[in-house]
């Protein structure tokens, strides 16, 4: 009976102590990246830097405005576009498609699409749209974007709504409510802050994907609105900036870095305050 | 005597002829008849897994969500077989409301909840909607503790009173039968009370269909009760001669607690 209960407690302690360790690695790579980006990149992020467009070889100073301007044309129209096609697809799978074939199929697609690496995304959009059109844009790097937010979307739709208690669902259905109206206004609402999570997060994932852009929005040295032409991006821009010689190439690249780092932090705090709120009104 | 109400000359809401009901393979409901009286109150009663929910699923359909439960026979309401394919189910469960077990409110304000089941079926007004929530809270005994409040989330409120938000969503579209699936058994007795006060106001204007494990809960609201067992109607009759005495053997022992 003694021995068995100081074993148990030498285990215990030494599991703990093992899961510390592990903690303290992964928490000094992330801390370590972290500093190293807010150190090389926050002097960098001057009032040029989100004034001004990229320099040009060999000239002086310069700014990121049209990488910066670029990125958020991209990804807000990607979300755009994303986040109602993924909710409908989700609500498809969840609430009609228990059985059919197209939603087997839809469910098989999604989850290629989910693990298919970025750059085969981009190649694919490259191959169908960018060779096509004979130019790249900043629309087809949001058709690339697209096809790696819509997937992320769908499934957490799919599976907020798995959570749904049936007898919420019965209980809407009994008051004669026609099957939309339930996963829309009751299944979905119930889930809406888990919901918002995905799309965050996924948002969170687009902003600094490289491999797709580069085979479709390219890159421009210059401050554009036009998402016909090629358009400059955070993450390509750091991209040929950081290989670059240029010393004030590569502030810039930490600059940005910094910049698109910060935003996914923002969003990831952003999608736990709305889905802590969310869950508990 | 003739078994049924309706040849005694009772106004009968739904009339259940030969109803079988199967869960798979599995036979929930096995040959169930019997009449469900307009505005009265029937009350369920009998051991659990006896199908006293699966006969009440069937009157709205409710089983029809899930595939692989089916329902044969009859279920005659305003002369129409409700188990027929054609029958719009949406209209079916908007005329034949049903409150559950644990409370289900939705995810939106007080007020909402009551109006969007009422928006479904009818273009009010915005004082016409907000003379028609209120009726329903007055009815469901909730109205004077939550006046204050109809734009909080619904699920702010206390497990009873959200029970009773049900029951007011329930009657606010005012259908013409309340299907009620054991609505006081995670309340506490004040609630219940309530509740059975509640019940015994309904009547006057809906038919009601309530399963209980109460037996006194049974005696007090009901006008007829039905015992079934094992999937079966063992019997029916007015609540006062079931529970006083009892034509069946089975019927005497669950009654008096030597079984169940
Ligand atoms: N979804 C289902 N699939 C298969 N069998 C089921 C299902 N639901 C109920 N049953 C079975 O049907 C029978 C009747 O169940 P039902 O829920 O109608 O009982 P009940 O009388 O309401 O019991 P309780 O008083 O416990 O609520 C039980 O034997 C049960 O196991
Ligand atoms: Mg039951």
């Amino acid at each position: 009976m003694d021995a068995r209960y100081k074993r148990r407690k030498l285990t215990n302690s030494l599991s703990t102590l093992l899961s510390g360790v592990a903690v303290g690695i992964g928490l000094l790579g992330l801390i370590w990246i972290l500093a190293t980006l807010f150190i090389k990149g926050v002097p960098a992020m001057n009032w040029a830097f989100f004034t001004e467009s990229t320099p040009a070889p060999g000239s002086e100073g310069g700014g990121m405005i049209n990488a910066i301007v670029g990125s958020l044309l991209i990804v807000g129209l990607t979300t755009l576009v994303s986040t109602p096609i993924g909710i409908l697809a989700g609500i498809y799978l969840a609430e009609f498609g228990d059985r059919s074939k197209i939603a087997a199929v839809t469910r098989f697609v999604t989850d290629i699409m989910l693990s298919a690496p970025s750059i085969v995304i981009g190649l694919f959009v490259y191959a169908l749209f960018v060779a096509t059109t004979k130019h790249f844009s900043g629309w087809s790097g949001s058709i690339a974007l697209s096809l790696i937010a819509v997937p992320v979307v769908v499934r957490t739709t799919e599976n907020m709504l798995k959570l749904v208690p049936g007898s919420l669902r019965e209980a809407a259905f009994a008051l004669g409510m026609p099957r939309w109206r339930v996963s829309l206004d009751v299944c979905l609402r119930a889930v809406q802050g888990g919901v918002i999570t995905g799309i965050l997060l996924a948002v969170a994932r687009i902003t600094g994907e490289t491999a797709p852009l580069l085979f479709t929005a390219l890159n421009n040295q210059f401050f554009s609105w036009n998402m016909d032409q090629p358009m400059a991006n955070l993450p390509v821009t750091i991209f040929n900036f950081a290989m670059s010689p240029y010393e004030n190439w590569q502030e810039l690249a930490w600059g940005a870095s910094a910049l698109i780092a910060m935003l996914v932090l923002l969003l990831n705090i952003v999608a736990r305050v709305a889905f802590r709120e969310k869950s508990h009104s | 005597m003739s078994e049924f109400l309706s040849d005694q000359g009772v106004n009968v809401a739904l009339k259940v002829r030969d109803l079988d009901f199967y869960y798979g393979t599995f036979k929930g409901l096995k040959s169930v008849s019997m009449d469900i009286a307009e505005k009265k109150v029937t009350a369920f009663i009998g051991p659990s897994g006896c199908g006293k929910s699966t006969l009440l699923r069937t009157f709205n359909r409710m089983y029809d969500l899930y595939p692989g439960q089916r329902a044969e026979g009859q279920i005659l309401f305003h002369g129409q077989n409700t188990l027929d394919k054609g029958v719009d189910l949406n209209l079916l469960r908007a005329r034949i409301g049903m409150v559950f077990q644990k409370p289900t409110p939705f995810p939106m304000s007080i007020y909402d909840n009551i109006a969007f089941g009422v928006r479904l079926y009818e273009d009010l007004s915005k004082a016409d909607m907000d003379n028609r929530v209120q009726w329903a809270l007055e009815q469901a005994a909730l109205w004077t503790e939550v006046k204050d409040k109809l734009h909080q989330s619904g699920l702010s409120l206390s497990g009873g009173q959200q029970q009773r938000l049900c029951i007011a969503r329930g009657v606010a579209v005012k259908p013409d039968i309340l299907l009620l699936d054991e609505p006081t058994s995670a309340l506490d007795p004040i609630s219940t009370a309530k509740i059975e006060e509640l019940v015994f106001e309904l009547k006057n204007s809906y038919t009601i269909a309530i399963v209980t494990h109460n037996m006194q809960q049974a005696a007090r609201v009901s006008d007829f009760t039905a015992y079934m067992y094992l999937g079966e109607l063992i019997e029916f009759g007015v609540t006062d001669e079931l529970f006083v005495k009892p034509k069946r053997k089975e019927t005497e022992d669950y009654i008096t607690g030597r079984f169940g």
